[in-house]
């Protein structure tokens, strides 16, 4: 499911990143898609080479299968969480339901992606956890382009124009602006938006971006928000 | 039948070493008892000896020794010959010690017939000062006859126990044990795999029927278990074997037909669409299984439903406006459960889906209407939608897994929404109840999440 055309990518500085898989086919698979996407990919097959690796070096994001031979991938996340190496990790597993992604995410995992997932989908969560493209955490208004949210006045102005959003959109364009830059797809703001984790049968994320759409950007010249193809959206301005 | 012989045996030797512990209790309390009069005995003999020497101490023990019932009174010489008392013969060695004698020792008293034998007595021996030794004692008959009867009665007492243990045995162990082996046979034939066959229960409901009973439930639950895994896999067989189909085709089919870049890449797109359709009912199976599987899977905390409902109704608004139905709700505030969010927020969501679905075919403008309230001790959530409704006789049938009535096969969909639904309220302790939206007019579908 790769369908990123690449003028649709975000530009790309060097992103180095590991990928801890025994899955010697699926890990082939995604160094090269990694890589294809301009990230530096380190592969280890096992628990124990992946500790090692991921202590002796320094990387962007670690993305972790959670069942490895040697050692599992929740341990090897609660050790480096415990020898303070912070490093983003995305934890991949066969297992997905409910309670599973709350132990994952328990053993110090950032994310959780089960199995079998899209790579558009991957790759768009390791953007997001390896680059601060976006604003920052603590920056209270944001901007892109013309367009201003001010994140304590719960406020939102395109061209000095007042804009009036509900509860839910406003948490949408926000989430959509602090990524701004970087490709997101419908299950991250299903999860950061309204903290659900299943899988609707209904666009109903797409209908909630064409509305907010519809707000931003009518009567304006420039588009911001874009759907990007068998990904996601993208929110960024025009060059 | 072990464990009866077992504890028969453990009260046998308790009863046994109580009852010698008892007879030496009594027998050293009466031996005392002997030594004590012998002793009285002694003084009064010294008193005669010393007011009139040998003679008078002979005077006195011949008198005494013709007394009915008299004690042992024996006088003789330094070498050991009788000289006067009431004993014609002691065993040998008795009179070379002074003192009392170690252990009760065999005598023959005068006119004793031949043949009987000896009495045994204890005595104390004491050493005049001319070399005559005189011997005061006491038969033992009485101890001795006192401990054998209570030996008897024990063996008596014994023997009974062991009759009645057996009779009792016979009666109840028995038939505990027949029962049981009833029991056994039942579960091999269980175990052979005929998961319909029960546990006898004999009607009076004692211990033995109440766990019957109790294995019994497990066995209809187990039993549902299995009907429910072998349904499953029998319909994951037929309905995941048409997409599969389905995805082959479009394969052979891109293959066969024109070789340019555009029609290749439209074939790839239809069928991962097609493969993540797949994935959606794989996990939508693995996601029943194990929310059937019980409460240990999903943490539950307190969750406040009235904000789920919410939340849900506001994600699907939109959705509903842009397929052309009006969504109303009515939500009672602060009604909070124990459950899990994320499985109620997809429980309400597929609900909400189906009746997006299915109530926006027909002209004019479908409605959808969500409510939350409290009656009584239930907790109802209810979805009702002006589509057409389930007939009444199929209710029970859609809620299983892969059922889909046949006007609805049409439309897109895993089979698997209600089912769902229905795992999470039994996980939440409620039920999924379906009904019509207008009973009189039997349209419409209510689908009511009742939480108990």
């Amino acid at each position: 499911m790769i369908c990123t055309s690449s003028e649709e990518l975000p530009s790309i500085s060097t992103m180095k990143i590991l990928v801890i898989e025994d899955d010697l086919d699926a890990a082939a698979y995604l160094v090269k898609a990694f890589n294809e996407a301009g990230i530096v990919t380190d592969h280890a097959s096992d628990g124990d080479l992946g500790f090692y690796l991921a202590t002796e070096n320094t990387y962007d994001v670690m993305v972790i299968d959670r069942m490895l031979p040697k050692r599992d991938g929740l341990s090897i996340v609660s050790a480096l969480r415990e020898k303070s190496i912070e490093t983003p990790v995305l934890i991949l597993s066969a297992l997905g339901q409910v309670d599973d992604r709350v132990t994952g995410l328990r053993a110090g995992g950032d994310d959780y992606l089960p199995k079998p997932y899209s790579f558009s989908e991957l790759l768009a969560r390791v953007e997001v956890l390896g680059r601060r493209k976006g604003m920052r955490d603590n920056d209270t208004v944001y901007r892109i382009a013309d367009l201003e949210l001010d994140r304590l006045a719960h406020e939102v102005h395109r061209a000095g124009q007042r804009i009036t959003l509900q509860p839910r959109e406003f948490r949408l364009l926000e989430y959509m602006m602090k990524h701004a830059g970087q490709v997101v797809t419908r299950t991250m703001l299903l999860e950061n938006v309204w903290d659900y984790h299943f899988d609707p049968q209904t666009n109903v994320i797409d209908v909630h971006i064409s509305r907010l759409r519809s707000k931003i950007e009518k009567g304006f010249d420039q588009a911001l928000l874009r759907t990007v193809r068998g990904a996601g959206y993208i929110l960024k301005a025009e060059n | 039948m072990r464990l009866s012989a077992l504890y028969l045996g453990l009260f046998a030797i308790c009863a046994v070493v109580l009852v010698f512990y008892v007879t030496d209790l009594t027998s050293s309390l009466l031996t005392g008892q002997t030594k004590r009069v012998v002793q009285d005995e002694i003084q009064v003999l010294a008193n005669f000896y010393r007011r009139g020497g040998v003679t008078l101490l002979i005077n006195h023990i011949d008198r005494r020794s013709r007394e009915p019932g008299a004690n042992l009174y024996t006088i003789a010489a330094p070498n050991g010959k009788i000289l006067a008392g009431n004993v014609e013969s002691l065993q040998a060695g008795i009179l070379d010690a002074k003192g009392w004698t170690a252990r009760p020792f065999t005598y023959r008293r005068f006119y004793q017939p031949e043949g009987t034998p000896g009495h045994r007595a204890l005595a104390e021996v004491i050493f005049l000062s001319n070399g005559m030794r005189v011997l005061v004692g006491r038969d033992l008959g009485e101890p001795t006859k006192f401990r054998s009867m209570i030996r008897s009665s024990l063996a008596l007492a014994l023997g009974i126990m062991l009759v009645g243990a057996l009779i009792i045995w016979f009666v109840i162990g028995r038939g505990a044990l027949l029962r049981i082996d009833r029991v056994a046979q039942a579960s091999q034939k269980i175990m052979a795999g005929d998961l319909a066959q029960r546990l006898p229960i004999s009607g009076t409901g004692d211990e033995f029927d109440r766990l019957s009973s109790s294995l019994n439930s497990m066995l209809v639950r187990i039993e549902k278990l299995n009907v429910g895994l072998r349904q499953v896999s029998d319909n994951i067989a037929h309905d995941l074997k048409t997409p599969l189909t389905r995805l082959r085709n479009k394969a052979e089919a891109a293959l066969a037909g024109r070789e340019d870049t555009a029609s290749y890449r439209l074939a790839m797109e239809e069928m991962i669409e097609e493969s993540d359709q797949l994935i959606r009912t794989f996990n939508a199976l693995l996601m029943i299984s194990r929310v059937e599987a019980g409460s240990a899977v999903a943490q539950m905390d307190t969750v406040d439903l009235s904000a789920i409902a919410r939340d849900t109704e506001e994600l699907y608004e939109p959705v509903a406006e842009e397929a052309g139905a009006t969504m109303t709700s009515d939500i009672s505030d602060g009604i909070v459960v124990s459950g899990n969010r994320e499985l109620i927020g997809q429980a309400i969501s597929n609900l909400i889906e189906n009746a997006i679905k299915y109530s926006t075919d027909g002209d004019g403008g479908s409605t959808i209407r969500i409510s939350l309230e409290q009656h009584k001790r239930n907790i109802i959530l209810s979805v009702r939608d002006s589509g057409p409704g389930i007939p009444e006789n199929r209710r029970n049938d859609v809620v299983k897994r892969f059922v889909r009535l046949d006007e609805s096969r049409s439309k897109p969909g895993t089979g698997l929404g209600l089912s769902l639904v229905d795992a999470i309220m039994g996980l939440h302790g409620g039920r999924l109840e379906l009904a019509s939206s207008d009973e009189i007019k039997q349209t419409g579908l209510c689908a009511r999440m009742v939480f108990g």
